[in-house]
């Protein structure tokens, strides 16, 4: 090689770099994601991943509605028991394979069959799925299932290479291979992962960016200062004490997006014999107890105003909300009657909660304030995982818990209300909740749904088996060079159209 | 000094075993199930009875003990539950990244500690040993973290001198290494660095009241010799033992630093670990911890006999 050869080449590497610089978008994430196998994965922060990396069946838009994306439409039968999705034409995987009916099939097949699935109970209805044309599948359901399309939104609706699953097994998620807008490079645990551009991608005019890198960072403090100091370029959630500090700089910009899941708190009514302490036992002292605290000054002093006070399972933004009960402002004469009409005159009460420093702070306003209607609080603050342990083993009279949320609305109620729900940790058992429950995500219209949901929130708010504080805004701060980008409801990064300016 | 190493070696094998015994044992008595960790939000009792048949957490404790040790044996640690990574792997990525911030935190800790530490002896109870030690336990009442951050924000976010945290290898690009690297080494050197000063103090004192170093200074030797040549040769052996001993902590307990800094470190992936019930993680770390002890310790015996003739005539 001569030095005219060396001089071009490092000449031309010079450009490339500073070419590429522009385009190289540094994400820092809350969390280390666990797998990349959409089949296996769990963690909430995996799937902020996925939205670069997996396209989906279904997306999901600003106003939580389901559109398409490698599905380009599809209906249910009258009867609810067969879907038909029609298929995007031209879709390729990373590794050049077509996206095709089969492709759907086998992951569908997939991820209800492999062993280590964890989405075999987002599609439980499903009884089978079949290519009824290349582009097309039909799934044939045991009992009609309205969540259906919503779960192809997440990640039981990613479709991946068969070739690729196909060798890979169960190891998939060393180097998934999809069809998102980028393409797998690399990762190293706890530190990062690299996706860059995927050229062929189906939708390659939205995407601006050549590379974007996760950083997992888990102290808040410390992803801002990488913010300030240029060292990454978009912030998943930032502290809602932060959010001031990111409006009031000039070269940072801020989104925010009421989140589609809910922070409350479990009474134990049926979880073995902690149901039988006063709080599982009495409905008026839950009441009291849900009436004595003030939801908006938890918001305002915890939150600075970043959380969106609620009493329902979904935030009172959302058109799943029952607006004939509204959240109440505090009553502490109302709490009072009511802890005398069960009986008592003060009642002890323990909850559990998890030791960060947000929750831990909600709690002991709660403690201050519920003290005052006559309710002696303990705190126990415990490991997230402890917490867990004890929550589904009924280990508790009271925890505090939050959800993540779900696009479709049954995914925000039938697993902690219905009486065999997964996650009905309290034991909640109420005949008539698990047929407006059933009958809700039986149905494919819209209007029956939310009349089943407004008849549901009426029973639950007046029952109390979960108290309801509040709704999560999902906040981020990113460079002011950064152009198009949106907060969405379900906390996904979207990076469609999304630009990084010099 | 064969049979020596070989007999530090064979007492080497039933402390790991017991070490194995313990950890695995040990976390079994930690409250909160793995399953239900690892199953997060999915949490319906199918999936966990699938979790929990396949990582074979229905067997007996003494079979789920025996399989994870013999597999260790022929060198195979298992795969995280969490990231399905092998845990091999997992601490050949994490290990060297602990190792670099180690050695240079006691690198930067060495060179400003032990001269203090002979500063200070010298000039016993004056104006200079009274602002080492002043300086020493400043430096020590400092909490790591707030250091780290007080640090971040000024250095990365006020000044933009430095990257505010991340990590990047020596064999990648060895100038920006240093600079990730160079801010958290520093937080880790100030209590190293003080806990070094006292230790080369109180040796160092020790010392120079001995007979030889009158002796030495008697014949007319200049100060610097004395204290140098002669007193800081034998004041350095329980340095040297220290030393050891604070880089094996380092190994696990640089943890506070790591996470401030976001350094994929050894610490890290174990206290992540242990939150996330990954145990098949948190039994290879510290066995893998635990070996790096006793061959830190071991290393100083050795070190010991080198630089010390009359340990030689003895063996």
């Amino acid at each position: 090689m001569t030095w005219k050869t060396l001089a071009t080449t490092a000449l031309a590497g010079c450009l490339f770099a500073f070419a590429g610089q522009a385009a190289d978008l540094r994400i820092a994430l809350q969390d280390d994601p666990d797998m990349l196998d959409p089949a296996q994965s769990r963690s909430f922060v995996g799937r902020i991943v996925y939205a670069s990396l997996c396209d989906k069946l279904v997306d999901v838009n600003e106003n939580v509605e389901l559109v398409p994306m490698l599905a380009t439409d599809w209906a249910f039968s009258d009867d609810g028991l067969k879907l038909v999705m029609n298929l995007r034409d031209g879709v390729t995987f990373h590794d050049g394979e077509v996206m095709n009916a089969d492709a759907v099939v086998y992951t569908i097949n997939r991820n209800i069959n492999l062993k280590e699935s964890r989405r075999k109970s987002e599609l439980a209805s499903i009884d089978s799925v079949e290519a009824t044309g290349p582009l097309q599948v039909t799934f044939t359901l045991k009992k009609p299932d309205a969540s259906l399309v919503a779960q192809l939104s997440d990640r039981a609706g990613m479709i991946v290479s068969p070739k690729a699953a196909e060798a890979a097994g169960a190891n998939f998620g060393a180097n998934p291979v999809c069809a998102g807008p980028f393409k797998f490079v690399e990762r190293v645990a706890q530190d990062r992962i690299v996706l860059e551009k995927f050229a062929d991608y189906w939708n390659a005019d939205a995407i601006h960016l050549n590379k974007v890198t996760f950083l997992p960072i888990p102290d808040t403090t410390v992803r801002l200062a990488n913010l300030r100091s240029g060292d990454v370029q978009l912030v998943d959630r930032i502290a809602a004490t932060d959010a001031g500090i990111v409006q009031g700089d000039a070269s940072l910009g801020y989104a925010e997006a009421v989140g589609l899941g809910s922070m409350g708190m479990y009474v134990n009514m049926g979880n073995g014999p902690n149901a039988e302490k006063p709080m599982g036992q009495h409905k008026a002292l839950r009441q009291a107890f849900s009436a004595a605290i003030d939801r908006e000054a938890i918001n305002q002093v915890v939150f600075s105003g970043g959380a969106l006070p609620g009493n329902q399972p979904w935030p009172p933004t959302s058109p799943w909300y029952n607006q004939d009960l509204p959240v109440e402002p505090r009553d502490i004469e109302k709490a009072k009657a009511l802890v005398k009409e069960a009986g008592f005159d003060r009642v002890a009460v323990t909850l559990k909660h998890h030791n960060n420093p947000v929750v831990t702070q909600t709690m002991q306003m709660i403690q201050a304030m519920v003290a005052e209607a006559g309710f002696d609080l303990s705190l126990l603050s415990t490991e997230f995982a402890t917490l867990l342990d004890n929550q589904s083993a009924g280990d508790y009279e009271l925890t505090r818990s939050d959800w993540s949320g779900r696009p479709d609305p049954d995914g925000n109620v039938h697993t902690f209300y219905h009486s065999k729900g997964g996650l009905n940790d309290p034991k909640y058992n109420n005949p008539e909740v698990d047929r407006l429950l059933d009958e809700a995500r039986a149905s494919t219209d819209p209007v029956a749904r939310k009349a089943n949901y407004d008849e549901f929130a009426a029973i639950v708010t007046d029952e109390l088996p979960i108290i309801t504080i509040g709704h999560q805004k999902y906040l981020y701060g990113f460079t002011a060079k950064l152009e198009g980008f949106t907060a969405y409801p379900d906390a996904m990064i979207r990076l469609q159209g999304v630009k990084l300016n010099d | 000094m064969h049979i020596f190493l070989a007999k530090r070696l064979l007492v080497a094998i039933p402390t790991l075993l017991l070490v194995s015994v313990f950890v695995f044992f040990l976390q079994k008595l930690l409250p909160g199930d793995p399953v239900l960790a690892l199953a997060g939000e999915e949490r319906d009792p199918a999936t966990l009875e699938a979790i929990r048949e396949q990582l074979g957490f229905n067997d007996p404790l003494i079979v789920q003990y025996l399989r994870w040790i013999g597999a260790a044996l022929t060198g195979d640690l298992g795969t995280s539950l969490r990231t399905g990574q092998p845990v091999l792997e997992l601490i050949g990525q994490k290990l060297p990244v602990t190792l670099q911030l180690a050695t240079m935190a006691l690198g930067i800790a060495f060179l400003f500690g032990v001269p203090a530490g002979i500063y200070a002896a010298v000039r016993k109870r004056r104006a200079g040993d009274y602002t080492a030690n002043f300086i020493a336990l400043t430096l020590l009442s400092v909490p790591n973290f707030w250091l780290g951050i007080m640090l971040i924000l000024l250095v990365s976010v006020n000044l933009n001198w430095l990257p505010a945290s991340g990590y990047v290898s020596p064999l990648e690009n060895f100038a920006l290494s240093m600079k990730t690297m160079i801010m958290p080494a520093l937080v880790l050197a100030t209590g190293l660095a003080a806990t070094l000063l006292r230790h080369t103090r109180s040796s160092m004192m020790g010392v120079l009241k001995s007979d030889y170093i009158r002796t030495a200074r008697a014949k007319g030797l200049a100060g610097r010799n004395v204290v140098l040549g002669h007193a800081f040769r034998n004041a350095v052996l329980p340095i040297i033992t220290l030393t050891a001993l604070l880089f094996g902590e380092l190994l696990a307990g640089a943890v506070l630093t790591e996470q401030i800094f976001t350094i994929p470190g050894f610490g890290k992936l174990i206290v992540d670990a242990v939150f996330t019930r990954d145990y098949a993680v948190v039994q290879g770390v510290v066995l893998c911890t635990a070996a790096g002890f006793i061959l830190l310790n071991i290393i100083a015996d050795v070190l010991y006999v080198l630089l010390n003739p009359r340990l030689r005539a003895q063996l």
